[in-house]
């Protein structure tokens, strides 16, 4: 399955992050991960939230240039050797990571791994027949993040 | 101290009647060009028409883009086999302006810079670093041949390679120089870190010029060294430099009246302005044979400098350039338009709508950075995409523009609207 991630232009300064996660609070949308990418004056914001339709559509009415882009979200053991296993399977196959990040669902049962590469049709259906699971939008959003929670 | 004392000390009634004489051959020589030629059939003037000094404000005046718009050859005025020299106004966008010259035309150029050299006090037994760039700007081999015919030792240096400047200048210890202002405060630093003191070389006159510079500018440059510091202003439509240039008195810039006509005018009204009064600078040239220009529109704004000089010279003096009537930037001594900028960006895939450029100094280097704004589009949420965006921007305007601008790319419809009057340069740089 593929998901849907935010990737947001900002130019690298104070208050850009801000502005973002203030439209998102305002719709009541979800984060579920970030990341960031700089280059010099500009970067680009990562980001998986429960519904990322309506957090498009209000962040690019603000003005904000925003894009989908389809990623692919594996589930790992979070546990030593995890995010290994499927490392050596990308590796084998050839299979690039331009940009890639990763959060915890449960803590020391399991994690996600967010991959953005050049294909992800086509690296879906490799890493699939070698047994890894890939969650869509909706199971990003049904997730729970339970580690929160026991903390 | 005069190069030429019957010229330069002329009454000014004398004075009048050389420029008769001359404007009349002058206008001769126009009208076998294209441009005039078709200009004086349009409106009904002919040469004739033009019956004494005062009548030449019934020729219309030229502007650059009427030399672009007749680029190359639209303004030679004799066969082409007599030209021997072209020079090139920076920008390479769309179509640079082109000044042809016979050899007569150079004798002349050249003998107007060696009227100047000598005048602030240059002679054969000195050595003269000319630290310009050599080529198509007019700034480097003008003066080169101008040092040449004052009998001067010339070290073509040209410019940039700072260590190497320094080198020459102690080698060969030069004793007069041609630079770029803000070059030399930057060399001043270099001097500093190869931890000798600027003021311990054998220089003891530079000629500054190709940007506007302040009165406090020129006074640093001197402090810094402890040389005399000449103002020289020109532009490669009247040849170059040697059009006008400061005296011994450092007191606004002797323009060469007896080799070109000088009006002040309103840039709005186009009348003229009484001396003393701002306005800006049009030229004819009197003595060139083989690309005339009739009153030309610098766009340059300055003022006649009233009353007489204390240095004997009768030819009047303008005030050191105080701005442009157009949006003329000059950076490092080269000439940018921001139209240059913006062809240039739009024909680029990724680009937005708008720009807006961004001048700063630091220290003593003067910066461009233009901030871009991405096409919608164009973003996919790659930074690498991005990235070679910026670097292909950059590439292009250093190819065209001669200066290595900083980019930033900037959200899609954040910066001022490009329709109407929006301000598309921001000179922060203070003298």
């Amino acid at each position: 399955m593929i998901a849907s991630q935010l990737s947001i232009f900002a130019e690298n300064k104070p208050g850009k992050l801000a502005e973002v996660t203030g439209i998102l609070a305002g719709e009541k949308i979800n984060i579920r991960a970030t990341a960031i990418s700089t280059s010099d004056t500009f970067g680009v914001i990562h980001l998986i939230v429960d519904d990322p339709e309506r957090a498009l559509a209000a962040l690019t009415k603000a003005g904000v240039l925003v894009k989908i882009r389809r990623v692919l979200a594996v589930l790992l053991d979070d546990r030593p050797g995890g995010l290994d296993k499927l490392a050596q399977l990308l590796a084998r196959e050839g299979i690039n990571i331009n940009n890639a990040y990763g959060f915890v669902l449960e803590n020391r049962v399991r994690a996600v791994f967010v991959v953005d590469v050049d294909d992800p049709e086509k690296a879906v259906k490799i890493i699939e027949k070698k047994g890894f699971k890939t969650l869509d939008t909706e199971a990003l959003a049904a997730v729970e993040p339970f580690h929160y929670m026991k903390y | 101290m005069y190069w030429e004392k019957d010229i330069e000390t002329i009454s000014r009634d004398n004075l009048a009647a050389l420029q008769w004489e001359h404007l009349q051959q002058t206008l001769k020589q126009a009208a076998k060009s294209h441009y005039y030629g078709n200009l004086f059939k349009k409106t009904g003037l002919a040469p004739e028409d033009v019956r004494s000094l005062a009548d030449l404000e019934k020729i219309p005046p030229t502007t650059k883009d009427d030399l672009r718009e007749h680029w190359p050859y639209g303004f030679v005025a004799t066969p082409k086999d007599d030209l021997v020299r072209m020079h090139s106004s920076s920008g390479t966008t769309g179509r640079a302006t082109v000044i042809f010259h016979t050899a007569g035309d150079l004798n002349e150029w050249t003998n107007l810079l060696a009227r100047c050299m000598y005048m602030s006090g240059m002679r054969r037994n000195d050595v003269f670093q000319n630290m310009m760039t050599y080529g198509l700007f007019t700034g480097g081999l003008g003066f080169h041949y101008g040092a040449e015919r004052i009998g001067a030792l010339v070290i073509p240096a040209g410019a940039g390679n700072s260590k190497r400047q320094i080198q020459l200048l102690q080698d060969f210890e030069t004793t007069v120089i041609h630079i770029i202002p803000s070059y030399a405060l930057h060399l001043s630093t270099v001097f500093e870190e190869l931890k000798l003191d600027p003021r311990g070389t054998r220089i003891r006159i530079a000629y500054i010029g190709a940007e506007p510079h302040s009165e406090k500018m020129r006074q640093k440059i001197e402090d810094i060294y402890g040389f005399k510091a000449y103002n020289s202003y020109g532009l490669s439509e009247m040849n170059g430099p040697g059009v006008a240039f400061e005296c011994p008195c450092q007191n606004g810039l002797h323009i060469w009246e007896d080799n070109f006509i000088v009006e002040i005018i309103d840039p709005a009204t186009l009348k003229p302005v009484p001396d003393g009064e701002e306005g800006e600078l049009v030229m004819t040239t009197l003595r060139r044979e083989g690309m005339p220009i009739l009153r030309y529109r610098t766009k340059d704004l300055t003022r006649i400098v009233p009353g007489e000089c204390p240095c004997g010279r009768t030819h009047r003096r303008i005030e050191r350039i105080k701005g442009r009537t157009d949006d003329m930037m000059i950076l490092k001594g080269v000439n940018i338009f921001p139209i240059q900028i913006e062809k240039k960006l739009m024909g680029i895939p990724g680009v937005g709508k708008n720009f807006l450029i961004i001048l700063d100094r630091e220290g003593y280097n003067d910066h461009m950075t233009i901030k871009v704004e991405v096409e919608r589009q164009f973003f996919d949420g790659d930074l690498k995409h991005l990235e070679g965006l910026r670097k292909r921007i950059v590439e292009e305007l250093k190819s065209d523009i001669l200066i290595t601008p900083k980019v930033d790319l900037v959200t899609p419809e954040s910066l001022p609207q490009s329709e109407g009057k929006a301000k598309r340069v921001i000179d922060n740089r203070k003298d």
